[in-house]
């Protein structure tokens, strides 16, 4: 069913259409109308679901990871300082090895407050061991939801579904509602190997050792190093279930594309601007612009950012001659997190081989800071006559 | 009401492996051992980081045999939350929640959490064991550490505030019920997570904790120093039932008495409290002479 509504409800629909049993959020501008419309349909009887009403995020995400401990398909939702306050769950879910899907709805972090989107708050998270989607549309989002739940239940890891506060959440475009069977044919119920029950007791986190330990049968058991190494292949190997999640989805759905990135005007294209979520379909019409001058432009969106598709992205940017990264975060005192780890990508995959572009960062939007069309063809423009600068170049920036 | 458990009556199924990995004399062992006795198999345990972690063990090795989940420091009583909506939205009624919590997951850094699952009504036992600081750590004061204790981060002049009262905390919650026990009245502490356990919403039991390492005594005088507690007037034993209070077992008994031992003979039992002047005592017994005097005029 087609209809015209938020990027909130996009993502609150998909929750009611995976069937989530347990809900746990605490407000923050601006998720609060994406977890308010979920108390209203657990209150109307629409969803069958518990809504827990937490006191904090931490606990947001405490009511999730015993949730789902105890076998039940769990959901939370946040952003900015909401997702800080709940950073030491959010590594813990990821080393118990919970499949939470959690909406990060980017905001700016404090200080000083500012309640306007960026995404220094989902990439601050970054290695936290959650894979991170990002969405540049309603369709996305709402799709994203869907596709995270299969993913995560299949390799037991926690999924931020990423997508830009107000651009997305606040603003209405239209977007098709799939159908309950089909997604019911798509997700079956959440059956974790193991869940906690009094007639199989288990005792799950306990001071695990930095060496391997004998169980009381005489078989080794993991050290903690282990375990977490386990959760980097295993982290690794996800990307290759996504590829999974997305052809099955476009099989049942019939649609969805590329898992990890979304390419516009790239194939023959010289210069490629690459980044997260909707500023690449505002990025799209400076493309369009800038072909009508001659230019050869492309402009590629990164819907999988953990694990990082290193190789897919080397391999659609291998022999371009510039790579444009714009980022709303930083890794303060280097650059953008997006363009370290594309910088490394190429580096692993293309050096020597002659084909390597040059890369350059962009900063912009920080804070909510209007990033005006305009300005995006521009900065494309220049980078395409290669004046690249090694540092970081702020746009939009009023000093 | 229910018959009083004895040593004879009290189930003998065990919960608790023998060969923990507390040290020798712990209080929390013998809580522990019994609470979960009254508990029952039907439960599932939330343990935050203290000396209970360790007591049950390293992985892949537990001494519970009890499903348990370790949970951050501060979301003890947030993860009971989260288990009970896992058991609801799966129709499973039968299974108890009980949250095993120190005096510093509790009183300090799980307070938060604590207070908004009572808030909510949530239906689990969550219980404090309280030793008085944190011990796992190399025992630090908390804040139910007693004025005049020296711990590892007041070393010279002891803490100069109260121990909070965090049962009157959740008093504030209205909840169903609130008792205070302690592991030297192990019988009493079994008999009070059974009256409760089908009681509605959250329930609170508080437990003082004689701890060799952290009060600074010889671990065989565990039993006895928590008893000393209780006979000096200087930590009660009681429940708030719907509101109200009643003192319990051994307390209960003083009442009658009349007659409580100096709470010196207390204070002088362990080094913690070595530093602790005689005016400071004599100003403490006054405190006490004056809580106690108005048990006494109650009891009239
Ligand atoms: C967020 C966080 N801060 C600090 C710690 C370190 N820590 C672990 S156990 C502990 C003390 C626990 O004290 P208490 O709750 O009284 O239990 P006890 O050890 O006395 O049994 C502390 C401070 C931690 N694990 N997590
Ligand atoms: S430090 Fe105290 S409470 Fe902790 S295990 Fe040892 S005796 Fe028990
Ligand atoms: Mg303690």
């Amino acid at each position: 069913m087609h209809i015209i509504e938020n990027g909130n409800v996009a993502a609150a629909l998909g929750v009611l259409l995976c069937r989530v049993n347990v809900i746990a959020a605490y407000p923050i501008t601006p998720q609060t109308p994406l977890t308010e419309r979920l108390s209203e349909y657990v209150e109307s009887g629409e969803m069958q679901a518990e809504y827990i009403p937490v006191e904090s995020e931490h606990s947001a995400l405490a009511v999730c990871i015993a949730a789902s401990s105890a076998g039940a398909r769990t959901f939370t939702a946040t952003s900015a300082n909401g997702l800080l306050y709940m950073h030491e769950q959010v590594q813990w879910a990821a080393g118990a090895r919970l499949p939470i899907v959690m909406c990060v709805v980017n905001r700016a972090v404090g200080a000083p407050w500012n309640v306007w989107n960026d995404q220094q708050d989902s990439i601050s998270q970054r290695d936290t061991g959650w894979i991170q989607m990002y969405c540049s549309d309603h369709q996305q989002i709402i799709d994203a939801v869907i596709k995270a739940y299969w993913l995560a239940e299949k390799v037991s890891i926690p999924i931020m579904v990423c997508y830009d506060g107000y651009i997305l959440s606040h603003t209405y475009m239209p977007f098709d509602v799939p159908d309950q069977e089909k997604v019911d044919a798509f997700l079956s119920p959440f059956r974790p190997d193991y869940a906690l029950n009094p007639d199989q007791p288990a005792n799950l986190n306990t001071v695990t050792l930095p060496d391997v330990r004998m169980d009381v049968r005489g078989e080794l058991a993991h050290g903690y190093m282990e375990i977490r190494y386990l959760l980097q292949e295993e982290m690794r190997t996800s990307l290759t279930v996504a590829a999974e999640a997305e052809k099955r989805f476009a099989d049942i759905f019939g649609r969805g594309g590329d898992p990890y990135i979304e390419p516009y005007l790239c194939a023959d294209a010289q210069y490629i601007a690459v980044g997260l979520g909707s500023l690449t379909y505002q990025l799209r019409v400076s493309v369009d612009v800038l072909r009508k001058e001659g230019i050869k432009v492309g402009v590629m969106g990164v819907r999988f950012y953990r694990p990082f598709p290193d190789e897919a992205l080397a391999e659609a940017l291998k022999g371009k001659k510039g790579v444009i990264v714009f980022e709303k975060a930083l890794s303060y005192g280097y650059e953008g997190a997006l363009v370290s780890d594309l910088k490394s990508a190429l580096y692993d995959h293309l050096a020597g081989t002659g084909v390597m572009p040059m890369v350059q960062n962009i900063i912009l939007g920080i804070g909510g800071r209007d990033i005006r069309t305009e300005d995006l063809t521009q900065a494309l423009r220049a980078a395409a006559k290669s004046r690249v600068s090694r540092q970081p170049v702020w746009i939009g920036l009023k000093l | 009401m229910q018959a009083k458990t004895t040593i004879l009556s009290l189930p003998t199924q065990e919960f608790v492996h023998p060969g923990t990995r507390a040290c020798t004399g712990c209080g929390l062992a013998i809580a522990y051992r019994v609470g979960l006795k009254a508990l029952g198999k039907d439960t599932i345990l939330i343990v935050p980081p203290s000396c209970l972690t360790v007591l049950q063990g390293l992985f892949p090795i537990a001494s519970t045999k009890l499903p348990c989940l370790n949970v951050t420091f501060a979301s003890t009583a947030a993860a009971a939350t989260g288990i009970l909506a896992a058991l609801k939205s799966q129709g499973k009624t039968n299974i108890k929640v009980a949250a095993w919590a120190g005096d510093g997951g509790t009183s300090d850094i799980g307070l938060q959490a604590l207070s908004g699952a009572a808030e909510r009504g949530d239906n689990f036992i969550y219980l404090c064991y309280d030793n008085e600081g944190y011990m796992n750590t190399g025992a630090q004061r908390s804040g139910t550490t007693p004025i005049g204790a020296l711990t590892a981060n007041t070393p010279f002049k002891g803490k100069l505030q109260q121990k909070k009262d965090v049962p009157a905390i959740m008093a504030a919650h209205n909840l169903s019920y609130i008792a205070a026990c302690s592991a030297s009245y192990p019988l009493d502490l079994f008999d009070k997570i059974r009256k409760c356990v089908d009681m509605p919403g959250t329930k609170y039991i508080h437990i003082h904790i004689p701890c060799p390492p952290g009060w600074g005594y010889d671990p065989r005088y565990g039993i006895k120093i928590g008893r000393l507690a209780v006979e000096t007037g200087y930590y009660d034993l009681y429940e708030i039932v719907n509101g109200e209070f009643k003192l319990t077992a051994a307390s209960e008994k003083l009442v009658e008495k009349r007659k409580l031992i100096p709470v010196r003979e207390y204070f002088r039992s362990q080094s913690r409290f070595k530093i602790l002047a005689d005016t400071q005592i004599a100003e403490i017994q006054h405190q006490i002479d004056a809580k106690w005097a108005g048990y006494y005029k109650k009891d009239e």
